[in-house]
């Protein structure tokens, strides 16, 4: 098995009075896709940083690259490419400037970089907007030149630290097609997202994330078969009822979740239950038979809802 | 890109042997200073103009037409020279810092707060003192353009009484140099626009009366001493020396002032982008 390229051993990131990662420990191997799913607070972001070499850690190992990001800071981050969660574009130069001073920052030659970002701008289907300035792109360019900054030098892994919040279903479908053709490259992926379809879409492989913690690992498949089930029926009963309706339905599919707003069902088959649910006399306003996702992995594991 | 790639960095790291500063420069400060004159280029053109005309205003107002008024006025060696001729240096050092302080505070403090631009610079290879030293640089390029237009309004008006004002534009380097440093430092430790303003609030008054117009023998001698310990009347008393041509080794210690003003800055700036960014 070759060298893992990230190895996290029972790491910390404290701050004065809380902690932000406590005591996670994970591998990365090259080439494959790591995704750090969570809410909004839960670490992810912490970690990465610490992983990019801007975040000194508290205690634990970590190991980037084979090197220890405390004392080799500038080698490990010569080698990532980092895309942080909020676009840090830089508004006083156009497109194409972007990327050409970014490939200088690494120090690498003039030359090779405007080659560099010309093959870029194509990746990231911004030809046409080489001169245009930062402010005039839309959101979802916006991100795609970030990515393609972060291309811009000889990178070992492509760091992604929420790559497609706030971003339109559209824009997101252009963005996971790009970085699905890295993947396919043999690029080394670690993705934080908040988002399901997002990590089912990207990761090999990842881990769930609640409050510092490492919660479950394994891949999206693997996850969903052992903390869900192959589908989940989502019934409507209207809020004043939910609470009445529940006490019936115990007993239904493996498992029953009630929300606030609906009663989840999870089960093999969603149409079995549904229709065990109507000869049971019950009639919901609204029905959705789905397959399940990590969003119901993350409710079985934490109790609470991804998004809140 | 997909292939492993290994850079000599990568290998001296491998063998174990940290760089000198560690993980604070990569000797890569003239990437960060490229950006600057790039973006100077396209959006701050103007601002750049207003900079320079604006000492020559004051020359040509208070130098040419008060100066008639006035007539010679005595250097600290005891010297007469022209009124604008004494005002014309010291006209010098303020461009100086006012240039170093517009690039160095206001500049800084908006890429640091609100276009995130070191947050992606340090995601890079560079260490926070190539952030730092190239910013000072590129505020040093534009301190010396200036003082070069200015030096050269001054020869055309009769103004440079010495051969020694041609060591006026290094003087005018290492002003600017200690300005911009210290300037660079304090906006690293500045949150709201309130804060800022604060710069305004001492840069004022020094520039009035750091002996910038008037001998300093005008005042007491307590007040004397304050005035001393500023460091525009350092710098102007320096560039004087040299464009009036009463040079004594007495211009040393003003030398000397603005080295310790430049270390300092660059020891707080860097440890602060260091605990900002890197932390």
């Amino acid at each position: 098995m070759p060298e893992p390229v990230i190895v996290a051993q029972n790491l910390v990131k404290r701050y004065q009075d809380f902690v932000a990662v406590d005591g996670i420990s994970f591998e990365v191997a090259p080439g494959e896709s790591f995704g750090l799913l969570g809410p909004n607070g839960a670490g992810k972001s912490t970690t990465m940083r610490m992983i990019g070499a801007v975040s000194t850690r508290t205690s634990g190992k970590l190991s980037v690259l084979g090197l220890d990001p405390n004392g080799y800071g500038p080698e490990i981050r010569s080698q990532l490419g980092v895309v942080p969660q909020e676009n840090n574009l830089d508004m006083e130069l156009r497109v194409r400037e972007n990327l050409m001073v970014y490939g200088r920052y690494f120090g690498l030659p003039h030359a090779r970089v405007a080659r560099r970002a010309d093959e870029l701008l194509e990746f990231a289907q911004l030809e046409d907007k080489a001169t245009a300035k930062v402010d005039d792109l839309s959101g979802g360019m916006k991100r795609r030149l970030t990515i393609a900054r972060a291309l811009i030098n000889d990178l070992r892994m492509l760091l992604l630290d929420e790559p497609t919040t706030g971003l339109d279903p559209q824009a997101r479908h252009i963005l996971w097609d790009r970085l699905f053709r890295l993947k396919e490259q043999g690029t080394t992926l670690l993705v934080t997202t908040h988002y399901m379809d997002e990590a089912e879409q990207l990761c090999d492989r990842l881990v769930v994330v609640d409050k510092g913690r490492i919660m479950a690992e394994g891949s999206p498949a693997d996850l969903i078969r052992r903390y869900s089930s192959r589908e989940v029926l989502e019934v409507r009963f209207g809020s004043t009822q939910n609470a009445e309706v529940a006490g019936r339905i115990q007993g239904f599919g493996e498992r029953v979740d009630v929300l606030p707003d609906r009663i989840l069902v999870y089960s093999d088959s969603g149409e079995n239950e549904l229709e065990r649910m109507t000869a049971a006399g019950l009639r919901p306003i609204t029905s959705l038979v789905r397959r399940s996702s990590l969003e119901d992995v993350f409710l079985r594991l934490t109790g609470r809802n991804l998004i809140e | 890109m997909t292939r492993p790639h290994l850079s000599p960095s990568t290998l001296a790291a491998g063998a174990g042997r940290p760089r000198l500063f560690g993980s604070l420069y990569a000797g890569n400060a003239r990437s960060v200073m490229a950006r600057g004159w790039r973006a100077t280029r396209s959006t701050n053109a103007l601002v750049v103009l207003s900079g320079f005309v604006e000492p020559i205003f004051y020359l040509l107002s208070m130098g040419l037409g008060l100066g008639t008024l006035i007539g010679q006025v005595q250097t600290v060696e005891g010297a007469s020279v022209p009124y604008a001729a004494f005002i014309a240096p010291a006209l010098l050092a303020v461009a100086a810092m006012n240039g170093a302080i517009y690039d160095s505070t206001w500049n800084v403090f908006f890429k640091m707060q609100f276009a995130k631009l070191y947050e992606g610079m340090l995601a890079t290879s560079l260490g926070p003192l190539d952030v730092a030293l190239g910013e000072i640089s590129l505020a040093l390029l534009r301190g010396l353009l200036y003082a070069t237009g200015f030096m050269l309004v001054m020869q055309a008006l009769g103004l440079n009484l010495s051969w020694w004002a041609l060591l006026a534009l290094p003087a005018v380097l290492l002003v600017a140099f200690g300005f911009a440093s210290v300037g660079m430092a304090v906006t690293s430790y500045m949150k709201t626009f309130q804060q800022m303003d604060w710069i305004n609030f001492v840069l004022l008054p020094m520039f009035l009366f750091s002996a910038t117009f008037y001998p300093l023998s005008v005042y007491p001698q307590g007040i004397q001493y304050v005035i001393q310990a500023l460091p525009l009347w350092h710098g102007v008393e320096l560039v004087r020396g040299l464009t009036t041509g009463q040079v004594d080794p007495g211009l040393l210690w003003h030398v000397l002032y603005y080295v310790a003003m430049i270390a300092i800055g660059l020891f707080f700036t860097t440890r602060r982008l260091k605990a900002l960014f890197l932390n």
